[in-house]
This record gives C-alpha cells, sequence and structure tokens, in this order.
C-alpha cells in the first residue's frame, strides 16, 4: 500500500504516493522529477541532497518522505525568486565558486540554512558549517568567499 | 607586454554559459534523464576477490515478477583482443569487456557477473538476491609483493608479459616492463658528494567525484541505441559500448549529461554497455544508477604504488644522477600509468644521468582508472621528499636546490626530447618570492614545498562554429564541460570573432551531431578543442570576407574582419558590414555561415606548478592540519583565471586529502573496509585553509592564445609539500602513506625513542 502525502514544496502544494521506505530525495527525484536535488551517496555523508524543511537544514537521503507531510520543503530551485537569482547564486556565478557544478545545489541549500540564522559568520564558522557538503572540485576556497561575500551584501556592507 | 591589452575577452572572469542551469538545479546529470515505460538495472558483484563461476542461474530471478532481462557474460559477445583506440589508460577491449562483466573468473571483490532490469529499483535489486552462482573461490593476491611472488595465483594465465628481454624470467602478474632515461646513472652517484635512497609507498585511492556514475539507454528494435550518460568523453562511450556489444558505431548515438566530477575516473564505462543489452532484450529504455559502495568497490581507483628512488648531489647542490624503480598497480587487468609516473617523475630537473624501471603489477583488486595526472603524484612524493632530504642534508634551501637543477627550454626530458619554451624555472622563483615563504611559524609547524610536471594532452578535437539568422554565434563542441570549458571555449570564439561574449553561445553535441573528440582529460580541451574553435572561428571569418566582397563586388582579399565586422580596405569611409547584416544577408550571398574544425593538436605545452604547505602536527594525537597553503603553476595563458584558479585549488585539496587521510583499506579476504564517503575521509571545507593562487604565464607558442594544459599539474607537488611540512614540524621523515594521526604519532614515538 502507498501513502498519500501532501507538502509544500519550492512554495508550491505538492501530492505524491510513496512507499514507506522511500527517502524524500528518491520521492522528490524519482516521482516528482524535481532532480534539481542531487544524490551523491545515499547515506547521508555528502550533502548533495540537502534541502530544508521546515527551516532545518536536512539530507534528503536520510529522511523519509512520508515524513514531510503538511510541511514546508525547500530546494535549490526555491533559492532563486523567479527568473532573479539569490545573491548566494549571483555569487556562486561571479566568484566561479562552482566547477562541474553537482555538489552545488547542496552548498546553495545549505549556505543559504546559515545565513538565514547568522548573517555575520566567521570563516570557520562558514567552513564547518559546510563540513557536511563535499565538493572534490574547488577545494572550497571559493565556496567559502562567495558565501562570505555574499553575507557581507546582505548586511548591506561592503556587497 | 602590449599583446596583453590587445585581449579584449582573454583573462577575463566572465560568467560561465552554463552558470544559471547549475545554480538552479535544472542542469540535468547523469542520473536525472527518464523515459516512459522506464526500466531500472542493477548489477550483480562478485562477493570474492578471485574465483572461478562454476554456474549461473539466473532463472528464479527472471520469473520474478516485474523483473523484463536478465544478463550475464554469456549474454555479450565474446570479442577479441583490441587495443581500445580512445579513453586515456592504455585498455583492451576485451579486457574492458571482461571487466563490465567477468567471464570465467571473478578477479576482485565487487567485479560485476550479472545484471537486471526491472519495473524499480527496489525489484531489481531483489532479483539480485535470486540469482543463483556457483563459485570455485581461489587464492587471490592484494599486494605487489605477494603478486609476484613465485608461488603467487595468476590472474590471467594468457598474460604476454612485455618489455623483458627474451628469456628473461618474468614474475606473475606482471604484464609490463618499461625502462627509459640517459647516461649512467652509477657514475652520477659516484661522482656525488651525498646519495640519498628511499624507498616508499601508497594506497589505492579513489578519485571521489561526487556523482556516482550513471546512464540511461533506449535501444530500438532496429538496434539504433542512444545513450544519456554522465561521462569524460561521449564518443569514449559510444567507442566502447558499440565494441562491446559487437556492433557498429553508427548505430550508437551518445548523448552526453552533465558531469558531475570525473578526475579521469569517467575515462571508461562500467554501466553502458549493460545498460544498452538489458534495453535490447527487454525493448525498454534501462535507466542504470551506481551506489556510492558500489562506486568504490567497482570502478577504477587510483593505483597503489611502491617506488624506490635514489639520487646523488654535489656539495654546491648540482644534481650528478637519479634512478627509480617503481611498481605500480594496475588492478584486476593491465594497464597502470606506470610509464607517465616513470616519464614524470625527474622531468622538472636537468639530469645527465638518469634511469627509471617500471612495472605494471596485476592484483586482485579493480581495475585502475586515471586519476588527474594518472601516475605523476606518486612519482612526485617519491622524487620531492628525497630532494626534500638532500637539500637538508646539504644545508640548500629547497627552492634554491631546485631552482639549480630545473629544466628549462634545451634540457633534455628524461623520456627523451628537448623541451621548448616551459615555465618551471619562473615558477620556482614565484615560489620563492611569495610572502608565504617567509612568513613565521609557529610552534609544531612545518613548511615544505615541492615540484611537479605534467605533459598535457593534445589528442584529437572537433568544433563548429555557427553565425545564427540574428547574427549571434553558436560555438559547438565534442567534450563534456567538466569545470568551466565552455566559458573558455566561448571567451576564444569571442575574442577571435571580435564579438562581444554574450553574443556567443557554448554547446556540446552529442556523437551524431560533432566530428569525433577525445575525451576530457589530460588537461586538453582549453587547450586541444580551443585550437579547434579557434580555427572554425578563423573558417568563419574568411566566409564573411567573401560574404561582405560578394555584397559590396570587390575581390575577397579587400576585406578584412576586424573588431568583428568586415571592411574594405582602402576605403574607411565604406560602411562596414557586422554580424547582423551579413547573416541576414546570407541566403542570398550563398547560404549558411558556418565553419568547423577537426583536428590533432599539436605542440602541447608541458607545465609545472609548485606548492608551499603550512602544517601543525598535534604531538599528542599525531594530526596533522593544514594551515596555509599556495599553489603556483604556469598555465601559459589564462583563458578565464578563476577557473584555471579552482584547478589549482581543486588539485590542491585532492593532493592534501591523498597525503593526509584517503585510502583503500581492505580484509584479508579481499574486500574494501570503508566504501562510504564516511570512512573514505575525504577533505571537507573545515579541513582545508583558503588556497592562494599565483598564475604564471610564460605563453605556448605553439597555441594561438599561448594555452598551456591546467588541470591536471596541481595535483602532482600537494603531496610531497605536505610530507616535506610534516617532517619541518616533527623532524620525521615519513615514507608510506597516508600520514594518518597513529602513523604520524607512530614516527614521533619511534624518533623520540630513538632519541632518549
Ligand atoms: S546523497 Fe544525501 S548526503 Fe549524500
Ligand atoms: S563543483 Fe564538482 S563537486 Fe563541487
Amino acid at each position: 500500500m502507498k501513502r498519500h502525502v501532501v507538502a509544500t514544496i519550492d512554495g508550491e502544494h505538492a501530492e505524491f504516493l510513496c512507499d514507506d521506505g522511500q527517502t524524500l530525495l528518491d520521492v522528490l527525484r524519482d516521482v516528482l522529477h524535481r532532480t534539481g536535488t542531487k544524490e551523491g551517496c545515499g547515506t547521508g555523508d555528502c550533502g548533495a541532497c540537502s534541502v530544508i524543511v521546515d527551516g532545518r537544514l536536512v539530507c534528503s537521503c536520510l529522511m523519509l518522505a512520508a515524513e514531510v507531510e503538511g510541511r514546508e520543503v525547500e530546494t535549490a530551485i526555491s533559492i532563486s525568486n523567479g527568473d532573479t537569482l539569490h545573491p548566494l547564486q549571483r555569487r556562486f556565478l561571479e566568484d566561479a565558486a562552482l566547477q562541474c557544478g553537482v555538489c552545488t545545489p547542496g552548498f546553495l541549500v545549505a549556505a543559504k540554512a546559515l545565513l538565514d540564522r547568522n548573517l555575520d559568520p566567521s570563516e570557520s564558522e562558514v567552513r564547518f558549517w559546510l563540513a557536511g557538503n563535499l565538493c572534490r572540485c574547488t577545494g572550497y576556497d571559493k565556496i567559502v568567499r562567495s558565501v562570505l561575500e555574499t553575507a557581507a551584501e546582505l548586511r548591506g556592507g561592503t556587497g | 607586454m602590449s599583446e596583453e591589452a590587445k585581449f579584449r575577452w582573454i583573462g577575463t572572469r566572465v560568467v560561465r554559459p552554463d552558470g544559471v542551469d547549475k545554480v538552479t538545479g535544472r542542469a540535468t546529470y547523469g542520473a536525472d534523464f527518464a523515459l516512459p515505460d522506464m526500466l531500472w538495472g542493477r548489477v550483480l558483484r562478485s562477493p570474492h576477490a578471485h574465483a572461478r563461476i562454476l554456474s549461473v542461474d539466473t532463472s528464479r530471478a527472471l520469473a520474478h515478477d516485474g523483473v523484463e532481462a536478465v544478463i550475464t557474460s554469456q549474454d555479450l559477445p565474446d570479442i577479441p583482443s583490441e587495443e581500445a583506440f580512445v579513453g586515456e589508460q592504455p585498455t583492451n577491449f576485451r579486457e574492458l569487456s571482461h571487466n563490465v562483466m567477468a567471464r570465467g573468473k571473478v578477479l576482485y571483490h565487487g567485479h560485476a557477473l550479472a545484471a537486471v532490469a526491472a519495473t524499480t529499483p527496489e525489484i531489481a535489486a531483489s532479483a539480485l538476491d535470486l540469482i543463483e552462482v556457483d563459485y570455485e573461490v581461489l587464492p587471490h593476491v592484494l599486494d605487489m609483493p605477494a603478486a609476484m611472488a613465485a608461488s603467487a595465483p595468476s590472474l590471467h594465465r594468457d598474460l604476454e608479459p612485455a618489455g623483458f628481454a627474451a628469456g628473461a624470467t618474468v614474475p606473475p602478474n606482471v604484464s609490463r616492463r618499461i625502462e627509459l632515461g640517459h647516461g649512467e646513472p652509477d657514475q652520477g652517484f659516484a661522482a656525488a658528494d651525498v646519495v640519498v635512497e628511499r624507498e616508499f609507498t601508497t594506497k589505492p585511492v579513489h578519485q571521489g567525484y561526487i556523482e556516482p556514475h550513471a546512464c540511461l539507454v533506449q535501444a530500438n528494435p532496429d538496434d539504433d541505441i542512444t545513450i544519456w550518460s554522465s561521462s569524460q568523453g561521449h564518443f569514449m562511450v559510444r567507442a566502447y559500448t558499440a565494441k562491446l556489444l559487437g556492433i557498429e558505431l553508427s548505430k550508437v548515438r551518445a548523448i552526453p549529461a552533465e558531469i558531475g566530477g570525473g578526475f579521469g575516473g569517467k575515462t571508461t564505462v562500467y554501466l553502458e554497455p549493460l545498460a544498452a543489452q538489458l534495453s535490447r532484450i527487454s525493448g525498454r529504455p534501462v535507466k542504470m544508477v551506481m551506489s556510492r559502495e558500489e562506486v568504490f568497490r567497482a570502478t577504477g581507483p587510483a593505483l597503489g604504488t611502491r617506488i624506490r628512488v635514489k639520487m646523488g648531489c654535489k656539495q654546491d647542490g648540482r644534481l650528478t644522477g637519479a634512478e627509480a624503480v617503481l611498481h605500480y598497480e594496475a588492478g584486476a587487468f593491465p594497464g597502470s600509468p606506470v610509464q607517465a609516473g616513470a616519464m614524470t617523475m625527474f622531468a622538472p630537473y636537468e639530469l645527465e644521468h638518469v634511469r627509471v624501471t617500471g612495472y605494471d603489477v596485476l592484483v586482485n583488486k579493480p581495475k585502475t582508472a586515471a586519476y588527474r595526472a594518472p601516475g605523476a603524484p606518486m612519482g612526485a612524493f617519491a622524487v620531492e621528499t628525497v630532494i626534500d632530504e638532500l637539500a637538508e642534508k646539504l644545508e640548500i634551501d629547497p627552492i634554491e636546490l631546485r631552482l639549480r637543477n630545473a629544466a628549462r627550454k634545451g634540457t633534455q626530458a628524461p623520456f627523451g626530447p628537448r623541451y621548448r619554451e616551459i615555465g618551471c624555472v619562473e615558477t620556482l622563483e614565484a615560489l620563492r618570492s611569495h610572502p608565504h615563504y617567509t612568513a613565521p611559524l609557529g610552534p609544531n609547524q612545518g613548511r615544505g614545498v615541492a615540484l611537479g610536471f605534467w605533459f598535457n594532452a593534445g589528442m584529437q578535437s572537433s568544433a563548429g562554429l555557427n553565425v545564427n539568422e540574428d547574427g549571434s554565434v553558436s560555438v559547438i563542441s565534442g567534450n563534456p564541460d567538466i569545470g568551466g570549458s565552455r566559458a573558455s571555449l566561448a571567451l576564444m570564439a569571442a575574442e577571435e570573432m571580435g564579438i562581444d561574449y554574450e553574443k556567443v553561445g557554448a554547446w556540446i553535441a552529442d556523437t551524431a551531431s560533432i566530428g569525433f573528440s577525445d575525451i576530457t582529460g589530460g588537461s586538453r580541451v582549453t587547450f586541444a578543442t580551443g585550437m579547434a574553435v579557434v580555427e572554425a572561428a578563423r573558417d568563419v571569418k574568411r566566409q564573411l570576407c567573401e560574404r561582405a566582397a560578394a555584397i559590396w563586388e570587390v575581390e575577397p582579399e579587400r576585406v578584412k574582419w576586424v573588431e568583428g565586422e568586415a571592411r574594405l580596405e582602402g576605403e574607411p569611409d565604406r560602411e562596414p558590414l557586422g554580424l547582423v547584416d551579413l547573416a541576414q544577408r546570407a541566403a542570398r550571398t550563398g547560404g549558411p555561415i558556418s565553419g568547423r574544425a577537426s583536428l590533432t593538436a599539436r605542440g602541447v605545452g608541458m607545465a609545472f606548478g609548485a606548492h608551499i604547505c603550512d602544517v601543525e602536527v598535534d604531538p599528542e594525537t599525531g594530526r596533522v592540519e593544514v594551515i596555509r597553503y599556495t599553489a603556483v603553476q604556469d598555465a601559459g595563458r589564462a583563458i578565464h583565471p578563476s577557473y584555471v584558479e579552482g584547478q589549482m585549488q581543486g588539485g590542491a585539496a585532492q593532493g592534501i586529502g591523498w597525503a593526509l587521510n584517503e585510502e583503500y583499506v581492505y580484509d584479508e579476504d579481499g574486500k574494501m573496509c570503508n566504501p562510504s564517503f564516511l570512512d573514505y575521509r575525504m577533505p571537507v571545507a573545515s579541513d582545508l585553509p583558503m588556497i592562494d593562487t599565483v598564475i604564471v604565464e610564460v605563453p605556448n607558442p605553439r597555441h594561438p592564445y599561448g594555452v598551456r594544459g591546467v588541470g591536471e599539474v596541481p595535483i602532482v607537488p600537494p603531496i610531497p609539500a605536505v610530507v616535506n611540512a610534516v617532517h619541518a614540524a616533527t623532524g620525521v621523515r615519513y615514507f608510506d602513506l597516508p600520514l594518518s594521526p597513529p602513523r604520524v604519532l607512530a614516527g614521533i614515538e619511534a624518533a623520540a625513542d630513538r632519541g632518549a
């Protein structure tokens, strides 16, 4: 028997059927065809599948789809406001903070979760907050800089 | 130089053409494709490191509800031995076929031996349990000394070792011996004031790309096969799939997905031929995605090595001779990058006497694959650590010692030719003058430096450049963009055409839509495919001038393409014709305007990189923290400096992981014990400092914009830079990777015991 779930995903009403064992990531990607959320490991170790559920940053590969009943899920897609990129997205592009880009949706979601609660993080706070997200291409330098610069911009500082 | 000033786009930090797709989750990677009626494929893998397959019974799996096809090697043609003509490391189609699907024997834990296609991933997975396999377990070998012992079990009975003298005794499981160099190293050692000889070992490590291998394949009843997959070369995917299925290349169309990292690991196939065969049998599209565990267990990691290096040096810091013996683990099939390791390890130095002997050794582990400058980082680890020791013994600054021996134009490389324009000295000098090199250090801190070399590749590339009806330009190429190459190709096209970067679109075409292109590997895309783009642009400019000449009714020679428009020589008052004018009149002047180029890129620019690493070592735990890092590299010319820096930073980070943490851990049955990102510990953001970069530009005179490849060099120096830094911090020399806390602590304690 499949379970019927109703949730808000990226600001839209969403309904789906899932098995009890199916993860949120499986449903996002294979049932709802929202493939912007990536799978790097399926075991909670890479952060490529990061989403925000009711304001909390989670690995969607570790959360059961049935658990999002009645909740609000934000993926990388809802970071931008229609065609207007979020400052984080713009900075990532301007600073070349992505190479292959497969880690990027996860990093953006995680970074947004950080900036939502702390607009003035230190470099070390950024590094530890993002330590759950693996990037094999960039060595993190440009990612960390982008997040710090975006924070400054959002604070109305050096922008 | 005034030349710099004349560039309008080269060297600028534009936003990449595919950028918005990649920050909004729209870009489609290997696992992001789906088709109606699609099946899911899964692979059954060997639980043994070495076993004969006595029988495989798939009948119960096939009978399972939802299972549409099951295959074993019996469902794939038994193809003849043939050297593969695409890819990165030496490969043979027959061996590749046996790696993709075991035939007769399984050769490593994780080796594929059957595959299933079913209506859901869950059904496919459970059907695997229903396949009954009868094995005769055979003794296995996991390390090279064991593999080469006289009594060792042979992985391949029909192995024909190459490179040995007739009648020589060849140890078991050695597929190849190589030798290179010049002079007589013994003479060099006799003339030396100091000789250092050391042996080094490194463990297999994984490229660690974040996107697991994935594909979707649709076989039509007329046997046309369409493949969507993520790889470092869709022409490679087409060739390997067609060859392994025994069909014509023209029957297969490979469509490149975005690729989520490769670093050499996606220069071969694992899934595509299986998905294709499952699709042919079931008549439905088949999608296959590896789990992370499968990626670790069953795709090609980089090899483990054992390297002995001997170097002699005069009191004045002149190297007198060098010698090395390399043993490189190929995995279960021949083809380690031992040749590249041998060629690169001493390449930064001017040596009168140098000799390297290498062996390609088979063990019961996955067939290794390329990993960024394949074979070179291990050789550099050995050589650069010995150089550091020589510098210490001779009390010469380690950069100075390298500079006294640095290769320059005219130096004979250990692999034969004399260097043309190279930037080894310039790179070292930039390293020495960087403020990092003289910054003060605190307690338990140490600084190491190292130098590295990589050839870079040329190979074959194709590109097309179309002038669109509105006067904008589309650049089309056949190389997957793994880290911003669309941007560098578009920049070169804009520069060449004299138009705005924003007017250029950059696209990657499938195997039916562009001429053959070798893999995205060997740091070759910006160099070689860039060359093809420039040639295609020049072709287009010629045509544009002809069109303008036809409109003006003048000789084409009188028309010149300047700053994005056709101008009539000698008639400055004549209104020039721009791209929009000419595009609009194309129909009446001869039809669509489109240029193309297919070439073998010659004149590759060899490159050097040099790094400084500061570490702090916790004397209580042996934990090493990298606290400051600087990478310097000759890029020839940086087309898009941010992506050049990105390559340098990413390569450095991978090298740091390799030096400090990463290794394949095997149990005695030959099973990898750490096949997850939790246990295979790659660097995370909190493990690393910012990675400073300095781009040196010694232009490659044989590229229209001076480009040298940049992607691979940066992984060559980090291991010895880190290891030399740990030595500086602790006084202990380490010869075995990785420098995990227990190993570092054991070294510190042993030194303390000796000192006590
Ligand atoms: S896919 Fe969820 S953490 Fe890696
Ligand atoms: S950009 Fe490739 S993994 Fe981060």
